[in-house]
């Protein structure tokens, strides 16, 4: 080549590049935001038509729901008339004003007023807790878990219903409502399910018999049936089989059957990762001398329960959204306030039932997704932890 | 012993000693220890079961509640406004409302199954296409759906969607003579002229014939390794041959259109807005768990296959179908299952909606009018372990014929 005098190659001799040679600037297709266009929109044919396809059906759905989300949307009134199509606004998108106006029945159900505050620290005290044992740097977390399960349940019990000698007046559970009764469901399910979903787990891998065939008999009928028959189970029969005078308090029989129930699939959970667990580390706990309870204790389900932490996050998720079902038995929990206040006459127009469901929907939507991001995150920590 | 200082006669104690090291030496023994143990649980048990019964006993023969299965004959006295088999207020029973509703939700569920299926392959595949709008918009399918309970969007499909369409008179009516409006769906309702037995004789030998002529591709492609054209010869067979019969005997098919009388709609099919609210709401809650188990399922399949696959001269589309896919199914059949038997238990909500599936038929009304909770709560669990149980030994056998075979 001409160019590249000094590039040596003559007879006899190798060919020897002392210059790099000059790079040619890539096609214009393949780069900048035309390239970036035909890598991800416009691979194919297929690919391409599917483009076009998602991009006219977004532009179908995204402004007609913006419009009525935001837009056409009423922000204040005091009654349904704030939301009715009237000359001077002939389309009304969803009303917010019956949601402002029903918050505080969406969030404390019909809880005495001049008690309120008693919930407020109920909410305070319990998101400390959680704070504290997620945030996975944060300083003593054993004393979190110990605060978590065993100082806020008892704290909740007292603030809410209440303890007369202390000054705190009873409040009757028929009373609770709307968010609190979520939470205090699903901080149940939560709470109880860890430790009874553990020791089934145990007692479907124990070697003796009669356990095993108890703890088995337990997962697979509770997981075998919806958990509309267990609340069914637990409002209507649960009253026969203790004595009369017992008369168990509704909001009790639900919180009997979600925990058993949320307990049956936590069991599952854990097996699997007790499963993971090599059966070295088992024989080295016993050469070690542990019997038992410290063998579990010390060594394996540490090890088992870090490793299934998403997985018991992605069950409370499906906990958190299964409390919805305590609707069926009659008791006021978040969905259902919103149900009954969608079809309150005083608020009643064509946009209610869409603005009250938008709501409930966005409520359980951020609920769940940082719980299931909080599981994504945990995940990758511990992937990385398991390559180093 | 240093004994001598206290001066204590030994044998007074030999007793106690006795018997404590007989205790230490129980304790330390496992066989022993755990016979105890299951002992005392066997024990337990079987006190809270024999206390609960004599409660219950106790107080249903207070509240003069009748046992047993005696209702099960007794005329039931309600409507129930879908049935696939006939029934009626006035002369059926309580155990024909029973298979009513018991229909009725395998019904449902059937059909969310396969809507869910498809929907969830469609997803979880979209979900890691190179396309980005794809992926983005299947991964927020996924994230929104999942994050939003299941009786929720069954209330928001009722109440918000299919309840505001409009009133029957001025209802919406589509092509082919559809009819929207809010009191259900009316679609034309196919009537069968006699000749349609050989459209459907045509139907089940094209089935058999292709599982036959599957089978013989098979052993031939594994002897000498050369193909047949099993899917296009199977198309011919299951769709050709019935649609060809169909022609030749004349098209043997009407259609019953809905139509519009002043205050009732007569002929049609009429589908019930609370079905459709359940269908749609069931599918498209599990679709989204089932694309996020066909996205795992395919991830779980290592690059390396890919690329031998690429390597041995496999273009894309046999190298998903040969190579991908088969993998990717084992890991996918178990959650597969499981989301399955979600979506069955799952259909029990259309309580809330008033669909007369079998929870709201006989937990609800049939429990409401006769009282007897525990036998018919009994009863309905005993049902949906049944139908749990058959779709995991069906799941199962399917798993079996294609897991891995190992030596």
């Amino acid at each position: 080549m001409s160019v590249a005098g000094d590039n040596h190659a003559g007879p006899g001799e190798a060919f020897v590049r002392t210059h790099a040679p000059v790079s040619l600037p890539p096609p214009v297709a393949m780069t900048g935001v035309l390239g970036w266009l035909r890598a991800n929109l416009f691979s194919g044919v297929l690919s391409s038509i599917l483009t076009i396809l998602i991009l006219v059906a977004l532009a179908l759905i995204v402004p007609p729901l913006v419009k009525f989300l935001l837009i056409d949307a009423v922000w204040s009134g005091a009654d349904r008339d704030a939301c009715l199509v009237t000359e001077a606004r002939p389309e009304v998108g969803a009303c917010w004003a019956f949601v402002r106006d029903r918050l505080a029945f969406f969030v404390y159900g019909s809880y005495p007023i001049d008690q309120r505050w008693r919930v407020d620290l109920f909410f305070v005290q319990l998101a400390i807790g959680t704070v504290w044992l997620l945030w996975l740097d944060a300083p003593r977390r054993d004393l979190a878990a110990a605060y978590l399960f065993v100082a806020v349940p008892v704290i909740s019990f007292i603030l809410l219903y209440g303890w007369p000698a202390i000054g705190l007046a009873h409040v009757d559970t028929a009373l609770w409502g709307g968010v609190l009764v979520t939470i205090v469901v699903a901080s149940v399910g939560i709470v109880a399910s860890l430790p009874i979903g553990i020791v089934l787990a145990l007692g479907r891998r124990s070697r003796m018999p009669a356990i095993k065939i108890v703890s088995v008999a337990f997962i697979e009928f509770v997981r075998g049936v919806p958990l509309i028959t267990v609340l069914f189970m637990a409002s209507v029969m649960l009253p026969l089989f203790v004595p009369a005078t017992w008369s168990p308090d509704k909001l009790l029989r639900a919180l009997v059957a979600v925990a058993i129930f949320s307990a049956a699939y936590m069991a599952e959970v854990v097996r699997a990762g007790l499963q993971a667990i090599p059966r070295g580390q088992y024989e080295a706990a016993r050469a070690l001398g542990l019997s038992y309870w410290p063998m579990m204790r010390l060594v394996v389900l540490p090890q088992a329960l870090k490793a299934t932490i998403p997985n018991i996050v992605n069950s409370y998720v499906a906990l958190f959204k299964d409390t919805t079902l305590v609707f069926f038995v009659g008791i006021f929990d978040f969905l259902k306030t919103v149900e009954v206040a969608r079809v309150d006459p005083k608020w009643a127009t064509p946009v209610t039932s869409a603005t009250g469901y938008a709501f409930a929907a966005m409520f359980y939507l951020v609920f769940c997704y940082c719980m299931s991001r909080y599981a994504k995150g945990v995940e990758r920590r511990l992937g990385s932890g398991v390559r180093e | 012993m240093p004994g001598d200082a206290e001066r204590v006669p030994l044998f007074r104690y030999a007793g106690l000693v006795r018997a404590y090291e007989a205790v230490r030496r129980f304790l330390r023994n496992p066989d022993a220890l755990s016979a105890l143990y299951q002992v005392v649980l066997c024990v337990l048990i079987a006190g809270v079961v024999y206390l609960a019964l004599a409660n219950a006993a106790e107080n249903l023969s207070r509240a003069k509640i009748a046992t047993g299965f005696g209702f099960w004959d007794v005329t039931a006295g309600f409507d129930i406004n879908q049935t696939l088999i006939s029934y009626s207020a006035q002369s059926s029973t309580y155990g024909r409302a029973f298979w009513v509703g018991l229909l009725n939700t395998l019904l449902v569920s059937a059909l969310g199954i396969v809507f869910a299926t498809i929907i969830g392959f469609l997803v979880g595949i979209g979900r890691l296409s190179r396309n980005l709008l794809v992926a983005r918009l299947a991964g927020f399918y996924v994230e929104t759906i999942r994050n939003v309970p299941l009786l929720l969007q069954l209330l928001f499909w009722y109440n918000a969607v299919l309840k505001v369409l409009p009133e029957l008179r001025d209802s919406h009516v589509l092509f082919g003579g559809i009819v929207l409006s809010n009191r259900g769906f009316y679609l034309p309702k196919p009537m069968f002229g006699p000749q349609i037995v050989w459209v459907v004789a045509a139907l089940v030998f094209g089935i058999v014939v292709s599982a036959v002529v599957a089978g013989v591709a098979k052993r031939r492609r594994e002897r000498t390794g050369q193909r047949l054209p099993v899917i296009a010869i199977a198309f011919s067979l299951v769709v050709g041959l019935p649609l060809l019969v169909f022609v030749a005997a004349g098209s043997p098919v009407t259609f019953d259109n809905p139509i519009m009388g002043r205050f009732n709609i007569s002929g049609g099919m009429e589908i019930l807005p609370e079905f459709m609210a359940l269908l749609f709401g069931l599918a498209i809650y599990t679709a989204a768990f089932i694309a996020e188990a066909v996205r795992a399922g395919i991830l779980a399949v290592a690059k390396g296959q890919t690329e031998a696959a690429y390597a041995l001269g496999l273009r894309a589309t046999p190298t998903l179908r040969l190579v991908i896919v088969p993998q990717a199914m084992r890991v996918i059949i178990p959650p597969l299952t499981n989301q399955y038997l979600n979506l069955i238990k799952n259909s029990s909500l259309a309580v809330a909606i008033g669909y007369p599936d079998f929870v709201q038929i006989f937990t609800g009304t049939v429990l409401n009018q006769t009282g007897q909770a525990v036998e018919i709560v009994v009863l309905t669990m005993a049902v949906y372990l049944a139908i749990s149980l058959v779709t995991s030994l069906a799941m199962n056998w399917y798993n079996a014929r294609i897991a891995l075979t190992e030596r």
